[in-house]
């Protein structure tokens, strides 16, 4: 009888499967990806390399000395021990990631607006007192715009009703503000001593979310050379909700990692942050497998750093509040070692 | 690109594959992705370069606390306060910037700030 091997679901749930277990939902999982991105499935030894890694009872996994990448990591200055500044140089000191992010709750670059103020002199003050990089980051948050939150038609509300022409026009008029509003903010850090400007899950709200960091990160770039700009997605595939909308003549609807990327880099970005959701009914094995396929085509054509997202429900680390290290640790190495990535 | 919510997941992340921030060389390689655009092995070389040192000393904090402490790159202030002459946090910052030849935003307006 095969022996079975303690391994997580998706939520987190510790289960037990056999090697020829996990085997079976690494191929699914690849062949479920490479048909829904047209892309192609993991190689024999890429799946065997996975599987030597997610068939291990260990509870604790690494790269080998060396190949270790970058962390950037948003959401580090979220006031778990001390205040905002305190915690940015709690994880550069003790938890010694490489890039900091001063950030606030309302995680909006809508609602940083208003508050920018106050934001430009935290970030001032975290200028002074860490040696590390620090970026500044919000949601680009396209339906913040839009009714009862925003002055725009609700195009959710539109939709249903058939009125296409009219859910376009509001995502396009919105789509003018936040490219105001986060230049507004970017400017400001800028001022205030930023290293960098996040994205972060880009293309929440769909095309139209999508179209609009990628022009304010165009124009941020035209403004500031050498600043860094990070791209982060919010899934997988590019939502149709506008369906027309393009960027330098394509069009951004459906757009899988590969895509991304390109236009990502033609926009000026320095990182690029692919994600790709968790399936918490799927094995840890299965989600990883599908998210490596579907970044994989990424990898291969990056001009400049891909740093995956590998938080809490994306990038093959479980839904849960305290995501177990045996299963967060098992997609660090899987990512590094199979699509040589930058960073996380 | 971030390790989403910050609940335990970047200690796992940064054991298993981190290449330790300002405790080593991290710091260092990510301005070069985040200024230049390079990519990590591109980004490692230049950085190992401009130390004299190898790439794979850059993930190492032990071999990365001489060469910080040689080249005024700010060390952790818990040991730099063994140290209490060398530089930290932005004055560190200044010599990362000519060591490395890019610009720090905060070094710049610092120096414009301070009439330097």
């Amino acid at each position: 009888m095969e022996a079975r091997i303690p391994t997580r679901m998706g939520d987190g749930a510790l289960v037990e499967m056999t090697r020829s277990e996990i085997k079976a939902d690494l191929e699914e999982g690849t062949q479920i990806a490479a048909k829904k991105a047209r892309a192609p499935e993991l190689t024999e030894d890429e799946l065997d390399h996975l599987l030597d890694i997610y068939a291990s009872p260990a509870r604790f996994t690494a790269v080998d000395i060396g190949d270790e990448v970058v962390m950037t990591n948003d959401g580090t200055g979220t006031k778990h021990i001390g205040n905002r500044v305190q915690d940015l140089q709690t994880f550069e000191q003790v938890l010694g990631v490489d890039i900091i992010e001063l950030w606030q709750i309302d995680y909006s670059y809508k609602a940083v607006k208003t508050n920018v103020a106050h934001e430009g002199q935290s970030m001032k003050i975290a200028q002074l007192l860490c040696t590390n990089p620090v970026q500044y980051g919000a949601m680009p948050d396209l339906g913040r715009y839009s009714k009862p939150d925003g002055p725009i038609p609700n195009w959710s509300e539109l939709l249903p009703m058939g009125k296409i022409d009219e859910a376009r026009a509001a995502q396009e008029e919105a789509a003018e503000m936040l490219i105001t509003d986060i230049n507004y903010v970017a400017d400001k850090m800028v001022a205030a001593g930023t290293d960098g400007i996040d994205f972060d899950t880009t293309g929440a709200a769909g095309d139209a979310d999508f179209l609009a960091g990628l022009r304010a990160c165009r124009m941020l770039r035209e403004k500031y050379p050498w600043l860094g700009i990070e791209i982060g997605m919010a899934s997988e595939f590019v939502l149709g909700m506008h369906g027309q909308l393009e960027f330098d003549g394509e069009r951004l609807a459906g757009m899988w990692p590969k895509d991304q990327l390109r236009m990502a880099q033609q926009a000026g970005a320095s990182i690029y942050g692919p994600a790709v959701n968790i399936n918490t009914g799927k094995s840890t094995a299965w989600n990883i497998a599908r998210a490596i396929t579907f970044i994989k085509p990424a990898m291969e054509i990056a001009e400049i750093p891909v740093h995956v997202n590998v938080g809490m429900g994306v990038g093959g680390v479980p839904t849960c509040v305290y995501p177990p290290a045996d299963a967060t640790s098992r997609a660090s190495k899987a990512f590094v070692e199979i699509l040589k990535i930058d960073g996380y | 690109m971030g390790t989403g919510d910050p609940l335990g997941m970047e200690s796992a992340h940064t054991q298993a594959s981190g290449m330790g921030g300002m405790r080593a060389a991290g710091d260092l390689v990510a301005r070069m992705q985040m200024t230049r655009r390079m990519r990590l092995k591109a980004a490692k070389r230049y950085v190992a370069d401009k130390l004299g040192c190898t790439p794979r000393d850059l993930s190492d904090p032990l071999a990365m606390e001489q060469i910080r402490l040689d080249n005024g790159l700010g060390t952790l202030p818990f040991t730099s306060a063994v140290h209490p002459d060398e530089p930290g946090m932005i004055e560190a910052k200044f010599n990362i910037a000519r060591i490395l030849d890019i610009p720090i935003n905060c070094v710049e307006r610092f120096k414009t700030r301070a009439r330097i």
